[in-house]
């Protein structure tokens, strides 16, 4: 007993002597992996989160999502076309090069250039005037008001460091060495990246010359990589990591009765939904031949009302889900409460589907994968049992979502009659979604490309070129509203939820979890 | 020897050769890689100008023709996931899976053989049915659940062990990173050793067991025991070395499950190896890892059934009687 | 050059493992010796007795399950994770619970122990017939002919199973069109394992083969001008048929396994339709969270069935043992 209070005491001592300055590592493990350095190589969450810590854009957002000024002091609309940014003064780059217009000018050209997978942060006709050194121009070739919201994930590189270690060409997977910016990294965030060695284990230090004072107390954060769920769960609690992402929900309640961990879940933005061919004459998977279900109403009418949404809510996603009558985020459309779903009424939808001339049902192949969405596999499932209630036989085909994207998106063809996807609108807004699932396609996928379905709706159409350029919010929402109302109306898709996000974190560590699902080290204080 | 090594080398050339193209012809049905080098918000014209641009819309000979030449010179191209040096990530990949891979066989050795000979000797005392019996155990659950049950066993509840990783880990040379010299990185080694040992000591167990119950019924071994020479003799001097052949064999022939096993391992324990990059590379339609991967597996195969044949030569001179 | 591949090596092993005796003795195999061998071995009975009903469990699954697992409209999503009846929060007609669909773990168990079992005898069988076939062949011709199955043999090796799996799967996608993957599933896994399996019993039997081939009999079947193919299936096949017999058991065994790990990964059975290693692999998210019972019960039921029919393997191992007699 007493040996043991003396190393304690030792032990104390050496503690406290280390930690005149205290430092603090924070240890996080990830599902997926950080696969490069290179900022404008992959448009992904969890790579431009990460890098976020590292790399700056002229705007970011808060713990709220609003946008803030970050590498921009502030900004202006001079003329209709033109914005002017005022840049930050005395920012340092890691390697301590100064932050200029140059860096912005540099920075577009290179996310514009091939191989760059943000080329859209950025409207291809848009021109840089670089007024002085901290002053920037972007001129437009029409109004556009959401043109610096993806902004906060634009990342500004430095020109001097870029050219120099001739990594002006965005990494590509068709180059036989390795690029300079891919291995390294070089940017004006509160973190510098320590090593990196991807897949296995990125470590980042503080940035002791951030521009911003600094609200973490963090010195070291360690990231791996842990894609079984079960083992990312077991280390958070085993104590070895101080905070993992995400959990599965059927975790959260363990995780919360252990000692020294808690669960922090909250709203997602992605919009979970199901949707179907619309535009094949014949449904490549069902026993309807000649004709096309899908292209009556009240089928889709009949699928939408044979969901129990709650069920899926309560035993799917452990109440950690929000049911959703739009196809997109209620934080992210102010009038989203206008809206609410069609009830659950497995015989109204049988009605339905006897009117249509399915009294006996039918049967549909389903799409779904095993492997991308919050419990996507075990939510194709249940939806499956409750179509059968109502006479339709689903045959599923979960997949691993590299073969489940291959089949359905535009590069195979559109090759589904009935699937699960998810959406997430990248600028937070809704014209992105409209634009991306809801227009008319032709059989290549020009036009709305992830419209897998196919329906189109010429209304829809013309509000949604309408939202891209009206500046007044109040009108520009009431557009939006109209085209939600249609696909409503018509039940072109049937949304079910927004998943919830869930992390388990160290009860010694404090985060904000943001909606994005995005982490960002400079919310962290660790005791 | 010197003709047949040629000869053999030969075949090994070949048959690494039907591998890649094999691998090549196939991989186009795994999945799009081209899905998941981008986001999902990315336009169809970009998505097809990166096809362009890594020559997936080459004539399969042609691509397969660039892939062989450039392999021939150990260029396995640029993973589509890391834009980094296939044969660059591979040999940072390589000791994680050396070690666990030896650190299993040799638990499976370790304890496979003592248990094999004791049960092979003592045919039916219980505690050789009790040997039997529990050793089933490891090839009639699945390696996935196993790794679970460990370490749920061991990391949540006990708190003894590491549930992922490597450890700390010493840089020996440019090349080779260890975790046997760390005491962290030998407690990372010991969950994943046992779950990807377990089959294989199960295995050797029950193939010493049975050669046992044989050897020791033969004339020789009676022989030997009618001259009186000690028990203990008899068994580990003439018994055993009878055994080991046929435990060369499987564990050469087993280097398959071996290898098979460790991705899974790999994934569960999150143990940065050969493994687990290829298993993210088969989600990821990696497929310059997905080749590479396969040319080596089949590399090792080659070498390891020389090195096996090689080993009969000395272990067992009535094998050098030439057959018919 | 007195070499000796690792091939003949277990044809030498092969040799001392039985198959001595002259043709025609797959005949004696139900006479009494075999018989007495196994009524004197408790734990033989017993495992036999456990293999059958087993077996009888999963065939008879549509009569004694007391639900349907597979029919979707049966099934509610709000009966999903029910605790055996012994616990809290039980309910009296889900015996041993649900799982985290609403389904009758029971009734999932011996339906998936079907799935199970016919994916294992299927794929056994096949690759049996495979590796048996093109084992004789090797052995038998030799030279030329030998080298290029044992050299595909090796090929086959590189391959995971779940690289075949994936492979074929998409294989299969590309050459039929788009197929309905709750029947095909099934297909698609046979084969994958019969392709990852066949290389050991081809291995096994080209050994055996090379050494029968030698004997009198053989070499006096030849004089006489039987045709090759007959000595190959009349008189060579059934001396080599011992080993394929325990490679077989243990095949059983590893390829319900191999499909859980199958499962595991993504590629398995579809989920509308679980084997028993589909129902482990979904019930091993559940482990943490307290609903143990989803992943533990079809793991006790797939450790008892490889369990019994491996003890049964083993017996049979040593029974066809002339030398352990």
């Amino acid at each position: 007993m007493k040996t043991k209070s003396i190393v304690a005491a030792a032990a104390l001592l050496t503690a406290g002597a280390g930690s005149a300055v205290q430092a603090e590592t924070l240890k996080f493990a990830f599902q997926g992996t950080l696969n490069n350095l290179d900022p404008y190589t992959l448009n992904e969450t969890f790579t431009l989160s990460s890098l976020g810590n590292v790399y700056e854009g002229l705007t970011r957002r808060g713990s709220d999502l609003a946008i803030e000024p970050a590498l921009a002091e502030r900004w202006e609309i001079v003329e209709p076309n033109r914005w002017r940014f005022y840049l930050r003064k005395d920012v340092k780059f890691h390697n301590g090069n100064d932050f200029t217009a140059e860096d912005v000018a540099f920075s577009v050209e290179r996310v514009q250039s091939e191989g760059s997978d943000l080329t859209t942060r950025v409207p291809a006709d848009a021109k840089v005037e670089i007024v002085d050194d901290h002053t920037v121009d972007f001129v437009l070739s029409g109004p556009n008001p959401i043109l610096h919201y993806e902004w906060d994930t634009f990342y500004i590189m430095d020109k001097e460091w870029t050219v120099e270690n001739d990594a002006v060409k965005v990494t590509s997977a068709s180059d036989s060495t390795a690029n300079f910016a891919a291995l390294n990294a070089n940017g004006t965030g509160p973190f510098k990246v320590d090593s990196h060695e991807a897949g296995v284990k990125t470590v980042y230090a503080k940035n002791d010359g951030w521009w911003d004072t600094p609200t973490h107390n963090l010195d070291t954060v360690e990231f791996t990589p842990i894609s079984s769920d079960a083992t990312r769960v077991a280390a958070l609690l085993s104590g070895e990591l101080d905070m993992v992402y995400p959990i599965p929900v059927q975790d959260i309640k363990r995780i919360n009765d252990n000692a020294g961990t808690v669960a922090l879940t909250g709203p997602e933005l992605r919009t979970i939904f199901l949707g179907m061919d619309q535009m094949r004459d014949e449904l490549l998977y069902s026993d309807v031949k000649g004709k096309n279900p899908f292209k009556d109403a009240k089928v889709r009418k009949a699928f939408y009302q044979a969901i129990d949404i709650e069920g899926i809510k309560k035993k799917v996603m452990r109440d950690l889900s929000t049911p959703s009558a739009i196809m997109i985020s209620p934080f992210l459309f102010s009038k989203a409460g206008a809206f609410e779903r069609y009830p659950y009424d497995p015989d109204a939808a049988k009605a339905l589907l006897a009117e249509a001339g399915y009294a006996d049902g039918f049967t549909v192949g389903m799409d779904c994968p095993n492997d991308r969405y919050v419990n996507d596999e075990a939510i194709c499932q249940a939806v499956a049992a409750m179509l059968a209630r109502i006479g339709v036989k689903v045959d599923l085909n979960a997949q691993p979502k590299a073969k489940y994207f291959a089949k359905v998106l535009a590069s195979g063809n559109f090759d589904t009659s009935f699937y699960l996807l998810g959406w997430t609108p990248g600028s937070l807004d809704s014209w992105n979604v409209l634009s991306n699932l809801m227009n008319c396609r032709d059989e290549a996928g020009t036009g709305s490309p992830f419209n897998l379905g196919g329906f189109c709706d010429e209304k829809i159409d013309s509000l949604t070129k309408e939202i891209l350029v009206e500046v007044d919010p109040e009108k520009r929402d009431g557009l939006i509203e109209n085209a939600y109302q249609i696909s409503h109306d018509n039940a072109y898709y049937v949304p079910l939820h927004q998943q919830g996000l869930a992390w388990g974190v160290a009860d010694n560590v404090e985060l904000v979890q943001r909606a994005d699902n995005q982490f960002k080290f400079r919310f962290v204080t660790k005791n | 020897m010197i003709g047949f090594a040629t000869r053999r080398l030969l075949q090994a050339v070949i048959v690494m050769l039907v591998v890649a193209l094999l691998a090549f012809t196939m991989f186009r049905f795994v999945g799009d890689p081209i899905n998941q080098m981008v986001g999902i918000e990315t336009s169809i014209e970009e998505r097809e100008a990166l096809r362009e641009r890594l020559g997936l819309n080459d004539p399969i000979a042609v691509q397969f023709y660039r892939f062989i030449s450039k392999a021939a010179r150990f260029d396995f191209g640029t993973s589509y996931q890391f834009r980094q040096p296939v044969s660059e990530l591979f040999a940072k990949r390589i000791p994680a899976t050396l070690e666990l891979s030896l650190t299993s066989a040799l638990f499976a050795l370790i304890v496979g053989i003592p248990m094999g000979i004791y049960a092979g000797l003592n045919r039916e005392s219980p505690i050789s049915k009790l040997f039997l019996s529990v050793s089933l155990v490891g090839i009639s659950l699945p390696t996935f659940f196993i790794g679970i049950l460990l370490i749920f066993l061991f990391s949540v509840t006990l708190q003894w062990l590491p549930s992922f990783g490597r450890g700390e880990t010493v840089q020996i040379g440019s090349w080779w990173t260890t975790g046997f010299l760390t005491v962290s990185g030998l407690k990372a080694l010991i969950l994943p050793s046992i779950t990807l040992g377990l089959y294989q000591m199960t295995l050797i167990m029950r193939l010493i067991r049975a050669e046992m119950l044989e050897v020791i019924r033969t004339d020789y071994i009676k022989f030997a025991r009618a001259r009186g020479l000690p028990d203990r003799l008899v068994h580990f001097r003439h018994a055993l070395k009878n055994t080991l052949v046929p435990v060369i064999t499987i564990t050469g022939l087993q280097l398959g499950a071996i290898i098979a096993f460790a991705t899974i391992t790999e994934t569960v324990f999150q143990w940065p190896g050969m493994g687990l990059m290829f298993l993210q590379a088969v989600q990821n339609v990696d497929i310059p890892i997905m080749s590479a991967y396969l040319l080596l597996t089949a590399f090792l195969f080659v070498a390891i059934n020389y090195i096996v044949d090689m080993l009969y030569f000395f272990i067992d001179p009535r094998l050098r009687v030439g057959r018919p | 050059m007195p070499y000796v591949s690792n091939e003949e090596a277990k044809a030498a092993v092969a040799d001392r493992s039985g198959s001595q005796e002259a043709p025609g003795r797959l005949s004696k195999i139900v006479d009494s010796d075999l018989f007495h061998s196994f009524l004197r071995s408790k734990v033989t009975v017993v495992a036999a007795c456990g293999t059958f009903i087993l077996f009888l469990l999963a065939i008879l699954a549509p009569w004694v399950a007391p639900h349907n697992p597979f029919d979707l409209a049966s099934i509610s999503i709000m009966d999903a994770r029910v605790p055996p009846v012994w616990m809290e929060y039980s309910d009296p007609s889900f015996l041993l619970g649900t799982d985290d669909q609403g389904r009758d773990l029971l009734s999932g168990i011996f339906y998936g122990m079907r799935i199970s079992l016919i994916v294992g005898f299927c794929s056994v069988i096949a690759a049996a017939v495979l590796g048996i076939t093109l084992g004789l062949v090797a052995g038998y011709m030799g030279g030329r002919t030998d080298a290029v199955i044992m050299r595909i043999a090796d090929v086959q090796l590189t391959f995971p199973a779940i690289l075949i799996a994936l492979l074929i799967d998409g294989v299969a996608n590309g050459i039929f069109g788009s197929l309905d993957r709750e029947v095909f599933a099934f297909y698609i896994l046979i084969v994958s394992l019969a392709l990852s399996f066949w290389v050991q019993y081809a291995r096994t039997v080209r050994g055996s083969t090379m050494v029968e081939k030698n004997k009198e009999y053989v070499q006096a079947a030849r004089v006489i001008g039987i045709p090759s193919v007959i000595i190959m299936a009349r008189h060579i096949l059934p001396n080599v048929m011992g080993p394929v017999m325990v490679i077989a058991t243990i095949n059983l065994a590893l390829a319900i396994v191999t499909e859980a790990t199958l499962s595991f990964l993504g590629v398995g059975m579809p989920p509308t339709q679980p084997s028993l290693g589909t129902l482990i692999a979904v019930g091993n998210d559940f482990l943490y969270s307290g609903e143990w019972w989803i992943a533990i019960f079809p793991g006790l039921a797939l450790a008892l069935l490889v369990l019994n029919v491996n003890l049964l393997g083993d017996w049979l191992r040593d029974a066809l043992n002339p030398k352990l007699r």
